[in-house]
Order: C-alpha cells, then sequence, then structure tokens
C-alpha cells in the first residue's frame, strides 16, 4: 500500500537510471541520511558514538572493499586486514614525514598505497582460484604483518612497533570530539558506499561480475581478465586502506600491527558473507551484525541473568548463541541480511494484498 | 652438514604433525565439498574432552572412547541441523556455517570444561634420541608414525571401499549422488565423525606438546599452506604437503631468517605455496578442476 | 492487529523492567571497572588475575565493611584482550557509579596503548602494574598512567643480575653467550633495546631470536640455540608459546635452570602441560606464589569460608596468576585510601584516585599492616617515578610448584631512567605534551 509503484512514471533516461527509481526508496534514503548526519551525532552518548557507531562505520568501508572483490568480483580473499594495516602505517608516515599535508589528502594517499600493495598481491588470482586463493592471499596477510612489525621505520623506531596516530585537524578544525569523528567517518563511509555502488553499475562493474559468474566466458567475448581482476584488487584494497587510516586516526587512535591479524580478515569476510554479497548495503548491515550484535547479546544477557553463574560462563556462552545465530541466519536466508531485507521489500510492495 | 639434516629431520617430522590436521579438512572437503572452518575447534574440542575426562578421574582410554563419542554427537548434529538444511548451497554459505560451528564448538567445550590450561601426558617422553649423531625427537617419530598409519587407513578406505566410492561421488556432485540412491545424510554424518576422529588423534598429539588450551584452535592455520600445496581433496597430498611445508619452514628459519631479521616462520610456507600454485594452481596431487562454460 | 497490540504491551514490560532493574544510585560506593578476560587465548591466566582482585575487594567489603566505610562495587566487561573490545569496555564502565570509575587495569599492553589518550582526556588513571608502556614511568609525560612496581626494562636488568648472581658476579658475566628468546609482538620486543645496552656494558654476547606469534612451533629456534650453545637463555613469552618453549628446550637438551623467564612467563599454566621436562626452570616473580602470605590466608578464611569465593577451581588459590590478581587489589585499594587521606572518606572521582595512586608509599610498617610483608617491595610513588619498584624475586619450578628461591634483587635504575625519559620526551613531542613540573606540584 505504501510501497507501491503507482503513478510513478519515469520521463527522462536520467530518472531511469536513478539508484533509487521508485520515490519512497528516495524518501526513506533522505531521511536516514539525515537522522544519520544530524539527529544521531546530537542525540546519541559518546559511548555509542565511540564505542559501536564508529568501528561499525569504519569496518563497513573495508566490507565495501571486500566486497568489490569477493562479492562483485568473484575473487575470494583473506588479506584484508594486511591492506587496513598498509592503509594506517602509510597514513601515519605520510602525516609524520610530509609536514603541513592536508589529512584527507593522506588519507587518499594511504589508500593508493594499499591499493599497489593490493595489485602485487592480486598477480595470483590470474592463475588461481576459489579457495586456494583465498589461502593465497594469507601470504599477504602474514608477510605485511611481519614486515610492519620487524621493519622499525614505519613505527618511527617505536620500540613496540605501535605507532600512536597523530591528532587530526581538517583546514584548522581540529577533529577530536565523538562527533566530529563521527561525522568525519560518516561523510567517507557515504562517499565510499556512493562509488560502490555506481561502480556497479559502470561496465567496469558488469565485467567483474561476468568474471564472478563464469571468467572463461567473459574472456571469449572479449573483457581483459588481467585487467578487470586487477582493478578489482586495486579498488578494493584502497577502500581497505582507507578504512585502516581511520581505525587508526579516527577510532582507536592507536596501531599495533595485530590489530589487523587473520581474526580481522576473517571478521570483515564474515560481514561481508551475512551482510549479503554483493550489496552494498550488505556491507553496512554485516558490519552491524558482527559488532553490535555481541555487545548487544552481552548487555541482554547481562540484564536478563542478574546471579553471577559461575564467571566467564556468560561470556562462553555468547560465543555460543552468536556461532548458533550465524547458522540459523544462513539456514533462512544464505544469501546474507540484505537479500532478507529484499525480499522484505518485496512483500512490502505487495501488502497487505497477499499476491 | 650434520646440522643441516637435523634441521631437515625436524622439519620433516614437524611436518606429519601439520599433515594431522590438514587431513581432517581434506576428509570433509573431499566427500562433503565444505571447507571445514571449525577443523581447529574440533581439535581443540577433543583435546579438552579428554583432558576433562582424564581429570574427573577416567582411564586413558575410556576417556579416548568418550571424546570419539562425543565427536561422533558432534558430527551427527552438525549432519543434521546445518549440513542438511544447506544442502546445494554454494559454497561460501556452507564456510560461512562452518565459522559459525567454530563459535559453537569453542563457546561449549570451554563452558563445559573450563578455560584452564591443562597438561596432557601421552606417556611418550620428549626427550632428544641421537641418530647417528643427528637429534631427532620420540615424540616427533610417534607422531609421525601415527599420522603414518592414519592416512593409509584412510587412503584404502577411499579407494577400495564401497563406503568410500560413495564419499567421492557426493564429493563430485550432491544432487547427481542423491539421485543415484547414496544416502546424503548417513555420508555426511560418517565423513564429520571420521574427521572428529581426526580431529581427536591431532588434538591428544598437539595437545601433548602444547598443552590443551585455546591456542590449539590456532594450528588449524598451520595446516592451510599443506593443504594448498598438497590439493585440498588428496590424502596423499596432505602428508606430501605437510612434509614439504615442514622442511621448508624450518630450513628457511634457521638459514634464510638471520639474513632478513628472523621470525619468516609465520608467512615462509604461504609464500612457497602460493609459487607453486602459479605452476600447479589445484595442489600438487589435487583433482585438475574442469571448467565447462 | 492482535500481534501489534502485544509487541506494544511487551515493549512497555520491558521499558519498566528495565526501568525498575538500574540499580539504585546509591550513597557510598567506590566503582573500580572490571574490563576481564575469561575468554580467548589468554583466558586462562585472566581468569586467575580477575579472580584475585575481585577477591581481595570482596575481602574489604566482608572483613572490614569496605574501605573506611565506603563499599568497593565492580562491574565485568569481557575484552578477549582485544583493543577494539577494550576500548569499548572503557566507555561502557567510566561512568558508572557515583563518581564515575576509580581506576581501570586492562592486563593488557595493546588496549592500554589505546585508551591512554582517552583516559587521560576523561582524567581516568589506568594502573598498568607490570606491562603497558614501559615509557609511561616517567608521570611527568604520562600523568595519569602508573606501571607501577617493575616496567619491562627494569625487570630485564633484573634478570641480568640474577644471571650475574649465578655466575659469581656481574664481572663474571664477561664473554658469557646469553638469549634472549621472544614473542615476536610488542610485548616481546620491548626489552630488547636495554638487552643490548646490557651486553655493551657487561661484556657479554648477546643474541636475539625471536618466535613468531603465537609461538606454537619453536622446534627451528631450540635447534638454532642448540647450535649456538648459549651460558643463558632469557624467555620473554606469554600464553601457549612458554609451554612450547619449554618443551623444545627439553626436546635439544638444553638444560632447564639456564633459562630464566620473566613474570608473565612464569606460571602454573606454563609449566604443568609441560610436567616434569619443566623441572629446575627459573622465573622472575612479581608477586611471590603460594598461600603462606598472610592476606592470602585472610581470603581463603573470610571469602571462601562464606561461599563467595569468585575461583571455580579452588586449587589456583596462591597460584601465581591469582596472587598477582590479589596484589593488583591491593595497590589499587591503596591507591584510593591514600586519596581518601586527602578528600575524605567517600567514594572520589577519578583524579582524587590519581592522587592517591601517585602519592603511595608502602613501607615496612604497612606491608604488615596489609599482612602482605614479603609479598610487596618496599616502594614510594611519586609524580617523576610512577614505577616506584622495579625489584622481583625469583622463583624455581620444582614440578610440582614454583618456589622462592632469591629475595628482592633491584633493577639497573641507572641505566634505565635515562632511556625512560629519553622516549618519553619523545613522545610529548610528538604529542604535543608538555611535561609536568613535578617541583611544583604537591
Amino acid at each position: 500500500m505504501i510501497y507501491r509503484e503507482a503513478g510513478q512514471f519515469r520521463t527522462t533516461y536520467v530518472a531511469d537510471q536513478r539508484i533509487f527509481p521508485i520515490t519512497q526508496d528516495r524518501v526513506a534514503m533522505a531521511m536516514l541520511l539525515i537522522v544519520a548526519f544530524v539527529v544521531v551525532p546530537a542525540a546519541a552518548s559518546n559511548y555509542v558514538l565511540t564505542a559501536l557507531l564508529l568501528p561499525m562505520l569504519v569496518l563497513a568501508i573495508a566490507a565495501l572493499g571486500l566486497n568489490i572483490l569477493t562479492g562483485y568480483a568473484g575473487q575470494f580473499s583473506l588479506g584484508t586486514a594486511a591492506f587496513m594495516s598498509v592503509g594506517a602505517f602509510a597514513a601515519y608516515n605520510f602525516q609524520l614525514r610530509v609536514p603541513g599535508i592536508p589529512l584527507l589528502v593522506t588519507f587518499v594517499l594511504a589508500g593508493l598505497v594499499a591499493a599497489g600493495v593490493g595489485l602485487v598481491f592480486g598477480l595470483p588470482s590470474l592463475r588461481i582460484k576459489g579457495f586456494y586463493l583465498a589461502v593465497a592471499t594469507l601470504a599477504a596477510q602474514f608477510f605485511v604483518d611481519w614486515l610492519f612489525t620487524k621493519v622499525a621505520w614505519f613505527s618511527n623506531d617505536s620500540p613496540s612497533g605501535t605507532i600512536t596516530a597523530q591528532p587530526m585537524v581538517i583546514a584548522g578544525l581540529p577533529i577530536d570530539s565523538p562527533a566530529r569523528r563521527y561525522l568525519l567517518v560518516l561523510s567517507i563511509a557515504a562517499v565510499l558506499a556512493l562509488a560502490a555502488k555506481n561502480l556497479s553499475r559502470t561496465a567496469t562493474g558488469r565485467a567483474w561480475m561476468a568474471v564472478r559468474d563464469m571468467d572463461v566466458a567473459a574472456e571469449v567475448i572479449g573483457i581483459p581478465i588481467l585487467r578487470t581482476k586487477l582493478v578489482a584488487f586495486g579498488i578494493s584494497s584502497f577502500y581497505c586502506g582507507v578504512s585502516g587510516a581511520l581505525w587508526a586516526f579516527a577510532y582507536l587512535g592507536t596501531v599495533e600491527p595485530q590489530a589487523f591479524d587473520l581474526q580481522r580478515s576473517f571478521q570483515i569476510l564474515f560481514m561481508v558473507i551475512i551482510g549479503g554479497l554483493g550489496t552494498v548495503m550488505g556491507a553496512f548491515l554485516g558490519s552491524a551484525f558482527m559488532l553490535l550484535f555481541p555487545l548487544f547479546l552481552n548487555w541482554v544477557l547481562h540484564l536478563i541473568v542478574r546471579t553471577e553463574l559461575r564467571p566467564g560462563l556468560l561470556s562462553q556462552l555468547e560465543l555460543v548463541f552468536f556461532g548458533a545465530l550465524i547458522i540459523v541466519f544462513l539456514v533462512v536466508e544464505p544469501r546474507g541480511l540484505a537479500r532478507l531485507w529484499q525480499i522484505t521489500k518485496e512483500k512490502l510492495r505487495l501488502w497487505p494484498f497477499p499476491h | 652438514m650434520a646440522f643441516f639434516v637435523e634441521v631437515l629431520v625436524s622439519g620433516l617430522l614437524a611436518g606429519f604433525m601439520y599433515s594431522l590436521v590438514a587431513l581432517g579438512f581434506v576428509l570433509i572437503y573431499k566427500a562433503s565439498g565444505v571447507f571445514n572452518f571449525a577443523q581447529g575447534a574440533m581439535v581443540f574440542a577433543a583435546a579438552v574432552t579428554y583432558a576433562g575426562l582424564v581429570s574427573l578421574g577416567w582411564s586413558a582410554w575410556v576417556a579416548f572412547a568418550g571424546s570419539l563419542l562425543a565427536m561422533v554427537v558432534f558430527a551427527l548434529a552438525t549432519e543434521r541441523f546445518v549440513l542438511r538444511p544447506l544442502v546445494n548451497q554454494p559454497q561460501i554459505s556452507l564456510f560461512m556455517a562452518t565459522i559459525g560451528l567454530t563459535f559453537v564448538l569453542e563457546g561449549l567445550s570451554q563452558s563445559v570444561w573450563g578455560s584452564e590450561v591443562r597438561g596432557l601426558d601421552l606417556g611418550i617422553p620428549d626427550s632428544p634420541l641421537e641418530l647417528k649423531g643427528i637429534l631427532v625427537s620420540k615424540f616427533d617419530l610417534v607422531a609421525a608414525g601415527t599420522a603414518a598409519v592414519l592416512v593409509s587407513v584412510l587412503a584404502f578406505f577411499f579407494q577400495k571401499t564401497r563406503v568410500g566410492r560413495a564419499l567421492r561421488a557426493v564429493a563430485d556432485d550432491h544432487q547427481a549422488a542423491l539421485s543415484v540412491g547414496i544416502p546424503l545424510e548417513r555420508i555426511w554424518a560418517l565423513v564429520w565423525a571420521a574427521a572428529g576422529a581426526v580431529a581427536l588423534v591431532a588434538g591428544l598429539l598437539w595437545g601433548s606438546r602444547l598443552g590443551v588450551q585455546f591456542a590449539l584452535t590456532q594450528v588449524a592455520f598451520k595446516a592451510l599452506p599443506v593443504l594448498i600445496l598438497g590439493g585440498f581433496t588428496s590424502i596423499a597430498g596432505a602428508i606430501v604437503g605437510g612434509l614439504m611445508i615442514g622442511a621448508s619452514e624450518k630450513v628457511a628459519e634457521v638459514y634464510l631468517g638471520p639474513l632478513i631479521g628472523g621470525g619468516i616462520e609465520n608467512w615462509f610456507p604461504y609464500v612457497l605455496a602460493l609459487l607453486f600454485l602459479l605452476v600447479r594452481p589445484d595442489g600438487l596431487f589435487g583433482e585438475k578442476r574442469i571448467e565447462r562454460v | 492487529m492482535r500481534t501489534r497490540t502485544r509487541g506494544w504491551s511487551e515493549a512497555a514490560a520491558l521499558l519498566v523492567a528495565l526501568g525498575l532493574s538500574a540499580p539504585a544510585v546509591a550513597q557510598n560506593e567506590q566503582f573500580i571497572p572490571m574490563p576481564s578476560y575469561r575468554q580467548g587465548p589468554y583466558a586462562a591466566g585472566g581468569t586467575s588475575i580477575y579472580g584475585g582482585f575481585i577477591d581481595y575487594l570482596n575481602l574489604l567489603n566482608m572483613r572490614d565493611g569496605g574501605l573506611n566505610g565506603v563499599k568497593l562495587t565492580y562491574e565485568e566487561c569481557e575484552t578477549e584482550y582485544k583493543p577494539d573490545r577494550g576500548v569499548e569496555c572503557y566507555e561502557r564502565l567510566k561512568g558508572k557509579g557515583p563518581t564515575g570509575a576509580s581506576v581501570f587495569n586492562f592486563l593488557s599492553t595493546g588496549i592500554t596503548y589505546a585508551v591512554i589518550g582517552k583516559a587521560t582526556q576523561d582524567k581516568i588513571p589506568l594502573l598498568t602494574m607490570a606491562y603497558g608502556r614501559t615509557d609511561a614511568s616517567d608521570g611527568r609525560v604520562f600523568p595519569y598512567v602508573f606501571p607501577m612496581l617493575t616496567n619491562y626494562w627494569s625487570l630485564n636488568t633484573d634478570i641480568v643480575r640474577f644471571i650475574g648472581q649465578r655466575e659469581g658476579g656481574m664481572d663474571k658475566l664477561k664473554g658469557k653467550k646469553i638469549v634472549h628468546l621472544y614473542l615476536g609482538v610488542a610485548y616481546g620486543k620491548e626489552p630488547n633495546p636495554i638487552f643490548l645496552k646490557q651486553a655493551e656494558k657487561y661484556g657479554f654476547e648477546a643474541k636475539l631470536v625471536e618466535v613468531p606469534a603465537p609461538g606454537t612451533e619453536q622446534q627451528a629456534q631450540w635447534l638454532e640455540i642448540r647450535q649456538y650453545k648459549p651460558d643463558w637463555v632469557i624467555l620473554t613469552g606469554f600464553g601457549v608459546m612458554t609451554p612450547a618453549a619449554l618443551k623444545g628446550a627439553a626436546r635439544v637438551g638444553y638444560p632447564m635452570d639456564h633459562i630464566v623467564g620473566n613474570f608473565w612467563s612464569g606460571s602454573e599454566e606454563d609449566t604443568e602441560p609441560v610436567g616434569d621436562a619443566a623441572k629446575g626452570y627459573i622465573s622472575a616473580a612479581l608477586n611471590p606464589p603460594g598461600k603462606d602470605i598472610k592476606v592470602i590466608q585472610e581470603i581463603e578464611r573470610v571469602v571462601y569460608g562464606a561461599g563467595k569465593g569468585n575461583m571455580v577451581n579452588k586449587a589456583r588459590i596462591g597460584s601465581v596468576f591469582y596472587n598477582r590478581g590479589v596484589l593488583t587489589g591491593i595497590m589499587t585499594v591503596e591507591g584510593i585510601r591514600v586519596a581518601q587521606g586527602k578528600f575524605g572518606k567517600k567514594p572520589l572521582t577519578g583524579e582524587q584516585v590519581r592522587w592517591g595512586l601517585e602519592h603511595i608509599k608502602i613501607d615496612d610498617a604497612r606491608l604488615a599492616q596489609l599482612g602482605a610483608a614479603g609479598f610487596i617491595q618496599p616502594m614510594t610513588v611519586t609524580c617523576a617515578d610512577h614505577e616506584a619498584g622495579g625489584a622481583v624475586k625469583f622463583q624455581q619450578w620444582d614440578g610440582t610448584k614454583w618456589k622462592l628461591i632469591t629475595d628482592w634483587i633491584q633493577a639497573d635504575k641507572a641505566l634505565v631512567r635515562p632511556m625512560v625519559e629519553e622516549s618519553a620526551t619523545k613522545y610529548a613531542k610528538e604529542n604535543n605534551i608538555t611535561p609536568r613540573d613535578c617541583s611544583k606540584e604537591g
């Protein structure tokens, strides 16, 4: 009833090619943006901003990157955290060694460095596929881990290899309060999400999907496989690099090489899979789920279970719940949360009629 | 020269330990096409169940049987609640489901048995043995022997028995196997139980070496380069891959490591496996994938 | 339609329950946050340490009615030893209690690094007892961080001094070979600079051997060590790396009583899996193990006697990590007590507790009052010196338990302090911090 398209006629090509062709979608998106940009920073507590929303958005950017690689281009990668690490350390070093460099330029440069590294580690994808490629990208993961711990130059000779990110300043405005950091990360996330969505609608995006679905056939019809795959790796690593830089500068404030370990790569992969491969919304939904749900579970269990059971039992049971929930989700909808949302929308279009 | 041989032998023997873990992966991938991320958690769960039962006073053999039973129950539950609903879904969803399994298993074993570090005494001394001036560990020799026995048994099973053939059919195509009447559920339960048994053996050996603690779940990552080298679907590949990875890892750490700062053991096997893959994209013994367009 | 009303009344019920379950604002309570890890690879250690900490707080509450009448409350938050979870726990707990969180102790160097900036801004002190940033020992640059009792550099000098003692004098170290076997993470690498400096000073040959994290594989490293034939091996490990190292040593036949671990590699969790083979292994002891200490006995009598003990596995009472937890509790409460002396016997803010921590003075008389004679070294915290201790004892594993083999061995502060100040000054410059002028402070 509310979601019907009746009466909406598109009369120009531009209108037809919109990301959100239906007016209700556009309104909803606009409202979401207003809530995110205006209401949340004003109303949310510092805890919600710094401990919940910031990591969710930063990791969503990385999930967007991995989504481009695995969801659109079909290249299975487990080196995501390595590229984040490269971005974080690159941003730190640019800020440290190039005096007066604007912050946003630092982030872009950090992303480009990560993209370069991604291109190198993406070369094996030309020969290797599937799970073999995933395990091969682990080489990137462990190598980068080792490199940053070993070579003191990257961490400015700190004895522990941990770097403390410099305070952020954009055009003279210090970005130190939680609200400002949140807005910075939100803006970057929004821009990158739009870029990812548009990329999927370009020729490059279509080439990626062709490669994902059947790369031999794609090659046969003339899509340059080498370039397509490498571009996917490059752009994906760019996203991961920016995410890593934001993690260091906007969220935690410090980076040790262990923050971007194998667990992190897996976490982002889970986000993409649970959220829904090949969708932009899936990156955000998956990030929210993987990050916030354990905390939510922790909070709920603490509320319900008032008497102290055996200490530590609660956090172990949370783990069991979380795992069981993942399995339940996959059984219900193997294509992830985004698909669940899509189905909901399709049902909404018919509601309240049955068909 | 003697030192080089020592390092080489020690690496080969370490490789057997990796192969033990890799075997579990291969079994499940071979028979159900699922990359079982939960293998590490299975190793941990099996080891902690054994150690827990022993600490309750059960004798070694009874505890072994008990842990085996626990792993079988786990296999049955997995087949019923995870695999059956996800029949014929894309590989990546199944992979994700095994990740959920990992969390469940880790949380469950720790909530039942606690998070204490326990020793595991298998009665095998870890003292060195001198063979012609070369230091060899008795423990490693036992591990190698166990792995060799397991591999032969499994290889025979897959190649020569009816059940083995059915397993290979299932690995090829679930629906086709169903349509010729192969009981999918029973086959999967069987394979996961077998992988659980392998995990138990691996867990006992690794737990004896490191102590039964959460870090046992990480040994699965050591097995991944072995899988790439050997192929995901080859049992012989698990052994050969393990030997190669173990040997090259140790030799590289000792001889190459000091040149670039040491600590290269983590990434060297992956880089090696990667280089191998460029030549043989399906692993040394893996099935060559035939892609139809 | 029926579903809709049910949904609303359910939501209303939940809201009411939430409102009712919010604790009534108590007046006389001091809130101590407990960001513990009972999950993950370090769960065994975390469970014991935080168990000891909680037991000590309960001892004071049950036996003395709190600290000078102020009840000590706590709330646990699982960090899994991860920096992002640690930050979330910090934000969640920092405002709890009538005056906010008193002092945070994360027992993780990684989390500490991530929280230092925020804690300084929020004016909540961090007690990073025997871990964390070594250069935070310089209280002029790090007013809110207290790496009390010993930092990693002082500890390394303690170990070298112990080795010197065993060899018959520091001059006998000349020409000897000492290996530093360390876990390839930030924590493991920290002692390297001072280790190399001491090699220069005393003339011994130093070799650094790294074990890539998590340290389950060490055959190559031990074969190397066997080849090198060092006189001593210093071990800086944590978690699974230590038992793997000891097994590795046994496998190549290296004598256990020539391996000296630091105090994070010297607990029952490290030696029990290795069993008899670990007999003779020596490690540094920040706190003595065992139940021979009055305060531990008190805890057993009062807290466990009433069935309110935190440890499920009672065999762990008196273990190295459990006692460390109790030690943490003692230092935390001591800081609050000193602060109460100045600001009054009421719930205090983080800033006030910080003052208390900075003015802790423990001498023999105080030790007797605490029931901790021989448990803690005598120490005085000052504005500039947030480490205040530097000494450790040494203990040896006899196959079933840890036994003390030395008294307090002091650190080489003359060597350590200049390096600390250098590093702290560098940090201050990088982050535009003006070091405090201690002569002006009270």
